[in-house]
């Protein structure tokens, strides 16, 4: 237990800055993120979060700056960062023609992970008996928690999660809540956006990183 | 290598650089066309085959020689840009790309019209002539890409990518088309040998050529200057620039 | 929770799943080819009936069809994935994004490009395609449409994330299809002369060979450059 009582770095951040349609969205933003954070992004709507996201995740390039994982820059380590990243974006990368199995049955072979239950997971997010269901039939509530159901079958450290909780019922994001303790608690990191107040994770867990809205 | 190339990465320092540069190249351009220009079409003897109409390859060539090296200058500037993600690499291969369009258009104009005395048609399907068209659409095909997207950066980096894949292609189109034409191609068609060329019309050819060289790199770097200044407007650098100029 | 798969079982992971929904969406199957047809039945009627024009023409109409076949159905190639975020766990998965990229390809070709080449004879028949000339129809039509798929995909990378594409698609990729058009109705009208046509086919195998090596690099960074 003693490794993980010192802080690790997993995830830092040089000097962004994002520039969208000519508008900068943030400038020179550092930060540092150590295993067992819980890390919510805010800031009003068009701040940039979903675009910090997505640098950290490596999907954008910034302007400017550089993310470094466990201290190399993300750009020249690409398949170890995608190893240990876990990013579910706003768009839940689940196939309408295919059932909530398959779609979670790819997701984790593509993933690299050879052995697992699909149904045992699925029924962890309340959805078992929609196995063989069309995920074009679910409902926006269970199409989500098909994208989400990757979370428990996962040992990805770095969790990048945009608005996990849109669509989800109150019992569902409390659920979400204990697997990110969970998560926290075995040395990972989650970074995520969300407008919606949280019940178990308190502010006295829950580290912000604000981000404002720029007029110029 | 890649060192000094980054020093210049630096968007500021890249305009600075290229303001030193462009009065030289404004300048040997200017020089360099006007007396390739007037020796060629004033002073040269003429073609005892051809008379006078042979004059027009003194843009014609100059134009088509230069066509193909600005595809080449504009997809090793992608290269640089993509390798080492240097912003500045990608914008100034955005910024050549028109510029190559239009001599090549240039090239493909002056060849048709010098077509027309010599094969009694404007248009042949000589191997020289579509490889060049397939240039330009190449060069289209670019342009069009980087105007496709809204945001600039992305843009150029994309215009980038399709520059490089065109540049690997250029020779096996450039080597088809020859084939093809060989092949379907009576010979009696043929472009005149330059070789054969004598020295007093050679050299006002070769100094236009150079001519048009510095010509294209002194456009290129006006452009590469506005496209610097565009993608870089809220730097507080630029902003001093503005005032200093006395815009708002 | 171990992490045990292979590259190669990724790949068919990838492309089974691609294969899986192109089946329970069969209309993306049949409309390229069906175009295809429609295509090809439209010179008779413009050029005229005359069997010698048609069976000269024929290996160039043929072409040309497949070429804009090939393209039309490309343009759907990333098109959804790239709607629903698909795209984006693909990039950011741990296999290697050529090789993913070259699943999709092959996945895409196995769908559009064969039934095409197994069409195409039929089609001959209605051009009075020469009759020595089928065997090389067929074969630098299962040489060539690979590469047009994997040079077509590079174009519907860049265009992805772009609202308009049909037009700029085809000014991007046709150029890039010049040489697989000339090679391949060469090695036709070689074949209907009785001349040999191998060396045809060995310079579009090398294309092919070619493109397989690099195209998916060009895939991949381009595809990174849409989704950012």
């Amino acid at each position: 237990m003693a490794e993980q009582q010192i802080a690790k770095t997993l995830l830092s951040a040089n000097q962004l800055t994002c520039i969208r349609e000519e508008r900068i969205l943030f400038d020179e933003l550092s930060f540092e993120i150590t295993a067992g954070e819980i890390v919510q992004i805010e800031g009003p709507n068009g701040s940039g979060k979903t675009s910090l996201l997505r640098i950290l995740a490596g999907l954008s390039r910034p302007y400017a700056g550089d993310v470094y994982y466990q201290g190399e820059d993300i750009t020249r380590n690409r398949d170890e960062y995608n190893d240990d990243l876990l990013y579910l974006g706003h768009l839940a990368g689940v196939k309408t023609e295919l059932t909530a199995e398959e779609n979670l049955n790819f997701n984790l072979r593509i993933s690299g992970y050879d052995e697992f239950d699909t149904r045992g997971i699925l029924s962890k997010v309340n959805l078992a008996g929609f196995e063989e269901a069309l995920a074009g039939h679910l409902s926006a509530g269970q199409h989500r928690r098909t994208a989400l159901a990757r979370l428990w079958h996962t040992d990805c450290k770095i969790w990048l999660l945009d608005e996990p909780f849109t669509a989800i019922d109150k019992k569902g994001v409390e659920e979400l809540e204990h697997i990110f303790l969970a998560h926290a608690k075995r040395g990972g990191c989650v970074i995520m956006t969300t407008h919606q107040d949280m019940g178990i994770i308190g502010d006295d867990i829950l580290r912000k990183i604000s981000l404002e809205y720029r007029f110029v | 290598m890649w060192k000094w190339l980054h020093s210049y990465a630096d968007p500021e320092r890249a305009y600075n650089l290229s303001g030193k540069l462009l009065p030289w190249f404004a300048m040997l351009a200017t020089g360099l066309i006007g007396i390739g220009s007037v020796w060629g079409l004033v002073f040269a003897p003429t073609d005892y085959q051809q008379g006078d109409s042979y004059r027009i390859i003194f843009i014609h060539v100059p134009a088509a020689s230069m066509s193909m090296a600005a595809y080449m200058a504009m997809a090793s500037s992608a290269f640089v840009g993509l390798v080492w993600q240097i912003k500045s690499a990608d914008w100034a291969a955005a910024a050549i790309a028109p510029i190559g369009a239009v001599i090549t258009f240039i090239a493909l104009i002056t060849g048709a019209t010098w077509g027309k005395p010599m094969w009694g048609t404007w248009w042949v399907w000589d191997a020289r002539l579509t490889a060049e068209l397939v240039l330009l659409f190449l060069y289209l095909g670019v342009i069009s890409l980087y105007a496709s997207f809204e945001d600039k950066v992305l843009a150029a980096r994309a215009a980038g990518i399709l520059a490089i894949v065109g540049v690997i292609n250029i020779p096996i189109i450039k080597y088809s088309v020859e084939w093809w034409s060989s092949l379907h191609q009576p010979s009696t068609i043929k472009i005149t040998e330059k070789s054969s060329m004598s020295s007093d019309m050679l050299y006002p050819l070769l100094i236009n050529i150079v001519g048009f060289g510095m010509m294209i790199g002194a456009i290129t770097l006006i452009r590469f200057r506005a496209e610097i200044l565009a993608r870089n407007g809220m730097r507080p650098w630029v902003r001093e620039l503005a005032k200093a100029e006395g815009v708002k | 929770m171990k992490k045990g798969i292979s590259f190669r079982q990724a790949f068919f992971t990838l492309l089974k799943r691609d294969l899986q929904i192109a089946i329970r969406h069969k209309g993306d199957i049949f409309n390229p080819l069906l175009f295809f047809i429609l295509v090809v039945t439209l010179f008779p009627l413009g050029i005229g009936p005359e069997p010698q024009i048609l069976s000269r023409v024929a290996p160039g109409i043929i072409w040309v069809a497949a070429l804009l076949a090939s393209m039309l159905s490309l343009e759907r190639l990333f098109k959804a994935d790239f709607v629903d975020g698909s795209l984006e766990q693909m990039l950011l998965s741990p296999q290697p994004l050529p090789l993913m990229v070259l699943a999709k390809v092959l996945a895409h070709w196995i769908l559009t490009g064969v039934p095409l080449i197994l069409i195409a004879p039929l089609l001959a028949v209605l051009l009075h395609l020469d009759g020595n000339s089928y065997g090389a129809l067929m074969a630098t039509l299962a040489l060539g449409t690979p590469v047009l798929s994997l040079l077509g995909a590079i174009g519907v990378a860049l265009t992805v994330g772009l609202h308009k594409g049909g037009v700029l698609l085809s000014l991007l990729i046709l150029p890039l299809y010049i040489p697989v058009l000339i090679f391949a109705t060469s090695a036709i009208d070689a074949a209907g002369l009785n001349l040999p046509y191998s060396g045809h086919l060995a310079i579009i195998g090398a294309m092919l060979v070619g493109s397989l090596i690099l195209a998916p690099f060009a895939i991949g960074a381009s595809l990174r450059v849409s989704t950012n």
